[in-house]
């Protein structure tokens, strides 16, 4: 007896946050506060694509368009991508990126946790890989927060501002799932223990799941998608 | 199962050794001193008593590990060199590569390459902030080391320094 698939929409949402997510980290490469750090994200933005094309390989077979990874990458327009406006967003500064990057492995070491023991045992096998990658991108952001908030009254003025600004993000994250309660647990003590304020809870922007996103994704999608799209079928 | 014999991980059939060994010889392209079966990515080898066609199956470190082609095409070529002319590369996520699945004389190799072996994989989810306990340098011995950078020149690495030596070097991560 074979397993049962999951849905192509749930597919698209988990592989475009990890495929968004490793375009905006992989622009920090060269441009990070000190080398370490460019290789840092690099290594995380090479996971989070190992994941993304893990996940849209399979979502393509699922479709049954004939399509593959690449062409779910590279020859979808804006609308038709399932990610979450939050892995979309600018980084102005190296705060935006650490609070970011705190926010999303949070949420994707749970979200990987509870499907890998999905009843779909491809995309549970995927899951069970993925989610030993997200504990070490959270360790990661969090060491950071904690350097950034309990920094310099600078680095802590910065990082409060990315916090701030990126919250109201965070809500989107956990529709159709429950795993916001387990997440507050994680993030509010690293925020906390980095002398931040925790942001309010109000507005709570949303849409990325329906493919109505910010101007911000087609800017990124053009940069991604542009060469391949000039150049169709070339091979290296 | 079907008629095909398995190289590994049990015992392995007449048929499918020359296989086996062709594929298990192959290294690592990124830590050439270490080969696949040595750090426990080469899962299984089974050759069709029919046709002849060696399947191997693999499994990659990380998700994203770049190497993956590299050794996919390494272990065509390998294999091939065999005497088999039909070989497939699998790849198979489960269970997941642990850094538990490198061998003895793997570890041993890496240490003598300068890189510090990784120790057991902890308890998943047993606090916010793994930590790892003195890695040794593999230059000097010491245990007075510490990590300069959890994120080193491959995904599977992290850069540490020796106090006592001063010596930069890499360590393989638990995972």
């Amino acid at each position: 007896m074979s397993s049962p698939v999951t849905s192509l929409d749930e597919l698209l949402a988990i592989g475009d946050d990890a495929l968004i997510a490793a375009q905006r980290l992989a622009q920090w490469c060269s441009r990070a506060p000190e080398m370490e750090e460019d290789v840092a994200l690099a290594n995380i933005a090479l996971d989070q694509l190992g994941v993304a094309r893990l996940v849209l390989s399979y979502a393509a077979e699922v479709e049954g368009a004939g399509g593959d990874e690449d062409t779910l990458a590279y020859l979808r327009d804006d609308r038709q991508f399932r990610n979450c406006l939050l892995v979309e967003l600018p980084e102005p500064d190296f705060a935006f990126a650490i609070a970011k990057l705190l926010f999303l492995s949070a949420y994707q070491r749970l979200r990987y946790a509870a499907l890998a023991s999905s009843a779909d045992e491809r995309l549970a096998a995927i899951a069970a890989k993925a989610v030993k990658e997200s504990a070490y991108h959270l360790d990661h952001a969090t060491l950071w927060t904690l350097r950034l908030g309990d920094g310099t009254e600078e680095s802590h003025r910065r990082m409060q501002h990315a916090v701030d600004e990126l919250w109201p993000y965070t809500h989107e994250l956990f529709e159709g799932n429950d795993l916001r309660p387990a997440w507050l647990s994680q993030v509010e003590p690293v925020l906390a223990e980095a002398t931040l304020a925790r942001p309010t809870d109000g507005w709570a922007p949303t849409g990325g799941r329906a493919g109505l996103h910010t101007e911000h994704l087609s800017y990124l999608l053009a940069e991604m998608q542009v060469v391949h799209r000039a150049h169709p079928g070339a091979k290296w | 199962m079907s008629g095909a014999v398995s190289g590994a991980p049990g015992p392995v059939g007449a048929a499918a050794r020359p296989a086996w060994e062709a594929a298990a010889a192959v290294v690592d392209p990124e830590i050439r001193v270490v080969t696949i079966e040595e750090l426990g990515i080469l899962r299984d080898v089974t050759v069709d008593p029919e046709t002849r066609r060696v399947t191997v199956t693999i499994t990659p470190t990380y998700s994203g590990c770049p190497a993956l082609d590299v050794i996919r095409a390494e272990i065509a070529r390998a294999v091939r060199g065999a005497g088999y002319d039909d070989v497939q590369v699998a790849t198979s996520l489960a269970p997941a590569w642990s850094t538990d699945m490198i061998s003895p004389s793997g570890r041993a190799k890496l240490a003598a390459a300068g890189i510090a072996p990784p120790g057991p994989v902890g308890v998943p989810g047993s606090g916010p902030v793994g930590l790892t306990l003195r890695v040794r340098c593999p230059r000097c011995g010491s245990p007075e080391t510490e990590q300069v950078s959890r994120f080193g020149s491959t995904a599977c690495k992290a850069l540490w320094r020796c106090r006592s030596c001063t010596e930069p070097f890499e360590h393989l991560k638990a995972h």
